[in-house]
This record gives C-alpha cells, sequence and structure tokens, in this order.
C-alpha cells in the first residue's frame, strides 16, 4: 500500500448518483425530504466541493456515499457497484477530529487496521509515513489533547487515509478552525491530496474553501435539498493563496453567491 | 528583570537560595500541618474531657480510645473479642457486596444501552428503585437470607449496584455519537464499536459510580450487622455500646474510616491506570456529575 498510488486511467464515472432522494421519518405530514432528485458522476482522482448554507442536505449527501445512511429513492454506485451500507475503501473525515482521547496519535491513526483486520506491522509503517505527509513527526506518541485544533485535523485526515480507501469524505472538516489555521489547512489539504491521488468529495459552507479546493463545486440549495448547479473551476495546480484574487475565482464566487440569493436562501 | 546585568552572581545567588527552600518545604507542607492539626486535636480531645470531667460512656478520652485498639488489635485472627476477626469479616462482606454489585450493575447498564428496548421498558422502574432508600429493604434482607455473611453480600450488593447502573447507563448514552460513526464509516462490528468507542467513552462516569458504590458497601454492611448477624464490625459496636464501652466502639470507627479510605484509594490507583489519559481537572468534573 503505497502512500503516492500508481497512475491508473481514471474512470470518468467513478461515483454515479441518479435520481437520489431522502426522506426523513414515516410518509405523511411529518416527514421531512432532505434531498430531492440529485443526479451527478464524479471522475476518478477529482476534488468535488459540495457548498450550500446549513440544511441543504450535503451532509445528508456525504453519509449517503459514506454508506452511514439509506436513501430513500434513486440509485448510487462506487466504481460501477451500488453502495448498500459502508465499505471497507472509503475515509471519513468529520467536522471535529474525532480523535480517541484515550490512544495515542499513532494508536487512532491505526485504528482502521485494527478494525479491518489489516497486517498490523505494514499498517505501522503505513501510519509513520502518513504522519510525515501531514507533518506530524515526533507527536506519535503524544495523545490528542496535546496537539492543537488544526494538529489533530491532520492526524484524523492520516488515520482517514489508513487503509488506502479509493475516496475520501470530509465533511467540513476545517469548520471548527480560526481563519488562519484554516487557510493553512487548505493548502495543506491540496497538497496531501495531489500527493494521496484520491478522490476527494469536501463538503463546506465556505465558498472561498469550496472554491479554491475544488476541481468542481456542486452548489446545493435547501427545502429541499437539491444540487443545483456545477461549477467547473479552471485554476490551474497547485494553487495557492494569491489566485483566491484571480479573475476566474472571482467569477466562480459570484456565480455561487447569485445561485444563493436566486433561490432566497441566503436571507 | 536586571540578572542579565550582572549574571554572573545572579547565577550564584540562584543556586545558592536552591537549598534553603527545599529545607523549608517540609515544615510547610500540607501534610505535615494537617498532621499538626490532628495532634492538637486530639490533645484538646483529651484534656479536654479530663477537664471538664465528661463521664467516660458518654465520650472517652483519647487515650481510652488508644488502649481499646491495642488490645482489640493485640488479638489472633480468629479471637471473637478481637479486632481482626470481625474486621476480615466485614471486609469479605464489603469487598464480596462491592464486586457483586457493581458487576451486576455494569452488565445490566451495558444491556440495557445496547438494547433500546430494554431501555425504554426499564426506565421508569430504575427510576423509582433509585428514589427508594435501598437501606429500608436491609431488614427484610437480613430476614430472607439469615443472620450469615449472605444477607450483608446481598445489603452492600443493593447498595453498589444502583449507582453503577445508573452511572454507566449515562455514560454510555452521553457518548459523542460521531465516535460511532467513525467506526461505522469502518465497517466495523457491533463488538468493536462497544469495545473500541462506547465502553472507554463510558469509563470516566462508570468510575464515577464506582466511587459511590465503594463509600456505599461500608454503609451495608454496618447497617446490615447493625439489623442482625453474628459476627463483624457492625455486631462489636453493638456489643461494646451494650458494655458501655464507649472506647472500644470509638476504636472500631477509626477501623471503619481506615476500610473506606483503603477501598477509595485502591479504587483511585485502578483509576489513575485506566482513566490516566484524562487531565486531572475534567477527571474531577464527571466525578463531581
Amino acid at each position: 500500500m503505497p502512500v503516492l498510488e500508481a497512475g491508473r486511467a481514471p474512470a470518468p464515472e467513478f461515483i454515479r448518483v441518479h435520481g437520489l432522494s431522502k426522506t426523513f421519518g414515516a410518509p405523511g405530514p411529518g416527514a421531512v425530504q432532505a434531498l430531492r432528485d440529485i443526479d451527478f458522476s464524479i471522475t476518478e482522482g477529482s476534488f468535488v466541493s459540495v457548498v450550500g448554507p446549513s440544511g441543504c442536505g450535503k451532509s445528508t449527501l456525504l453519509r449517503i456515499v459514506a454508506g452511514l445512511l439509506d436513501y430513500s429513492d434513486g440509485s448510487i454506485s462506487l466504481d460501477g457497484q451500488p453502495i448498500h451500507g459502508t465499505r471497507r475503501d472509503v475515509g471519513f473525515v468529520f467536522q471535529n477530529s474525532i480523535l480517541l482521547p484515550w490512544r495515542t496519535i499513532l494508536e487512532n491513526v491505526m485504528l482502521p487496521a485494527e478494525v479491518l483486520g489489516l497486517d498490523m506491522k505494514a499498517a505501522r509503517r503505513r501510519a509513520l509515513e502518513l504522519l510525515h505527509m501531514v507533518r506530524l513527526d515526533g507527536f506519535e506518541s503524544k495523545l490528542p489533547r496535546q496537539l492543537s485544533g488544526g494538529m489533530q485535523q491532520r492526524a484524523s485526515i492520516a488515520r482517514a487515509l489508513l487503509h488506502d480507501p479509493k475516496i475520501l469524505l470530509m465533511d467540513e472538516p476545517f469548520g471548527a478552525l480560526d481563519a488562519m489555521t484554516r487557510e493553512q489547512m487548505n493548502l495543506e489539504l491540496q497538497r496531501i491530496w495531489s500527493a494521496s491521488g484520491k478522490t476527494v468529495i469536501l463538503i463546506t459552507h465556505s465558498i472561498p474553501e469550496a472554491i479554491f479546493l475544488g476541481d468542481v463545486v456542486f452548489v446545493m440549495t435547501p427545502r429541499p435539498g437539491s444540487l443545483e448547479r456545477v461549477i467547473q473551476v479552471d485554476l490551474p495546480r497547485p494553487r495557492n493563496l494569491d489566485m483566491t484574487g484571480s479573475p476566474v475565482f472571482t467569477a466562480a464566487a459570484h456565480e455561487i453567491r447569485g445561485v444563493f440569493h436566486h433561490e432566497g436562501s441566503l436571507d | 528583570m536586571s540578572s542579565h546585568i550582572t549574571p554572573f552572581s545572579g547565577l550564584r545567588d540562584v543556586a545558592a537560595t536552591r537549598p534553603a527552600r527545599t529545607r523549608r518545604s517540609p515544615l510547610r507542607s500540607t501534610g505535615f500541618n494537617s498532621f499538626l492539626l490532628l495532634l492538637a486535636l486530639l490533645a484538646a480531645w483529651e484534656f479536654g474531657v479530663r477537664f471538664f470531667e465528661v463521664p467516660k460512656f458518654l465520650l472517652p478520652p483519647f487515650s481510652d480510645v488508644a488502649i481499646a485498639m491495642v488490645q482489640g488489635l493485640a488479638t489472633g485472627p480468629l479471637a471473637r473479642d478481637g479486632f481482626w476477626f470481625h474486621s476480615a469479616i466485614t471486609l469479605v462482606e464489603i469487598l464480596l457486596g462491592f464486586f457483586v454489585g457493581s458487576a451486576i450493575g455494569l452488565l445490566l447498564g451495558i444491556v440495557i444501552s445496547e438494547v433500546e428496548f430494554l431501555e425504554v421498558l426499564l426506565r421508569p422502574y430504575i427510576a423509582a428503585l433509585q428514589s427508594l432508600p435501598k437501606v429500608a429493604v436491609a431488614p427484610i434482607i437480613v430476614m430472607w437470607m439469615g443472620f450469615g455473611i449472605g444477607s450483608k453480600v446481598a445489603i452492600v450488593s443493593m447498595l453498589t449496584f444502583f449507582p453503577v447502573l445508573v452511572t454507566s447507563i449515562a455514560g454510555f448514552r452521553a457518548i459523542d455519537l460521531d465516535r460511532i460513526d467513525l467506526l461505522r464509516s469502518l465497517s466495523a462490528t457491533r463488538w468493536q464499536i462497544f469495545v473500541k468507542a462506547k465502553f472507554p467513552s463510558a469509563l470516566p462516569y462508570i468510575f464515577a459510580g464506582l466511587d459511590m458504590a465503594a463509600a456505599f458497601s461500608v454503609v451495608g454492611a454496618v447497617v446490615g450487622e447493625f439489623i442482625g448477624a453474628q459476627a463483624g464490625l457492625g455486631v462489636l459496636i453493638l456489643q461494646m455500646d451494650a458494655r458501655l464501652d464507649t472506647g472500644g466502639s470509638f476504636a472500631v470507627f477509626v477501623i471503619l474510616s481506615l476500610i473506606g479510605v483503603a477501598l477509595t484509594g485502591a479504587l483511585r490507583l485502578v483509576r489513575r491506570r485506566v482513566l490516566g489519559w484524562m487531565p486531572a481537572e475534567e477527571a474531577h468534573k464527571t466525578v463531581s456529575a
């Protein structure tokens, strides 16, 4: 399991979602429709940002892709196979790093290996490599509370990559961080992503973060959650923070805000 | 502030004051001060009782208690009038009752938390039983189970069972659901979710329950022995009170509180090993919760 994945032809429809709907609660007046008729496909190895106001169902969508939630209608497939329940080839990053406080950083990063029953020796080697990749060398035997918020989130990204998943699902991973740390983490994530070659779906409520990181930005609107627009971001890689002032960036941000204002979802 | 201007003498001064500070510290330590306080209180007790000529059966002077303690301890392990025999009986009751009661409480807490149906079904009954003063049931238990050790173990178990049950249910309920989702996202089995996330998350709560249970277990054993027993420190207290041997009673109180202190101390050691990852202030918060 190399940290750097060997190049292979990207599948154009690596993740395919068709007519996906999700309703919470029993049918009737109490039912809440969280997602309505979502359609999209994602190319292997691409970075997809999903942006939208709270209540637009973006976290629900991510949990369905992870297999943590059932869906009510439609279909969803990963690499040609329909998704039913959780899978071993998905890495999930939560808003709060959710490191287990009684485990050291290394033990936390190795958690997937324990759960999935992987070879522990190889996993340990890989965990150390990943900790190096997220720049946490020397923190292996520290407890999570001894690390800053940004470092904890980097450790949780290393954990999500341990079992070499095909896709990395990130649910507002930097929402709890301060603005400066957040910008730094965006740069880090871009670096980690280009080094690992994973397919990433990143949920965020920050429009600049979505544009800065995404090859594609999915714009979602609430009541009920639907995928309103898909915006290509034609900025070269690696991107740097100066690009946030470029015309392409500004135009994309303008377009996204336009969708929200048109929908009246930012009032 | 000006230390960088006169570096050499400054350094020497620091070195010179250090031993003086360590020499002073034993006299200023809290431990030493509490010991002084103890001596002062004991002296006040001894001379106060003698000076005001308080009857010995109401409040014996400290020296009587000390003599009773020495006499009580200078007995064989099987002497029926000695402290060792009765302490051993009471200690066995406390330990057996504590382990049985908290084990059942923990197991039931786990089962109830894992099976939602059971929790909903049993919640009102647990709440009702919790508000019942368990000591009230003790005489009936002695009636059912007799004057032997068994009834005392049952009473102690009953007293230790509830705090552990209630805190473990609270602990399993308070778990951060994202921790479970983290394991679910890795296709973890139910057992793995329990062992790797739920149980360690609930441990601070469970230890708070064990702490309460430890204190209750001493109460339970003594109350049980008051109600009806053939041996144990509670019986010894009753016998001594009947003989107006108040000094002896006081000596037994000391032994009982030593047992309580040893129990909490042992528990604290285990907690430090198991919950060493918790910052001290946080551990304290959960205990008082």
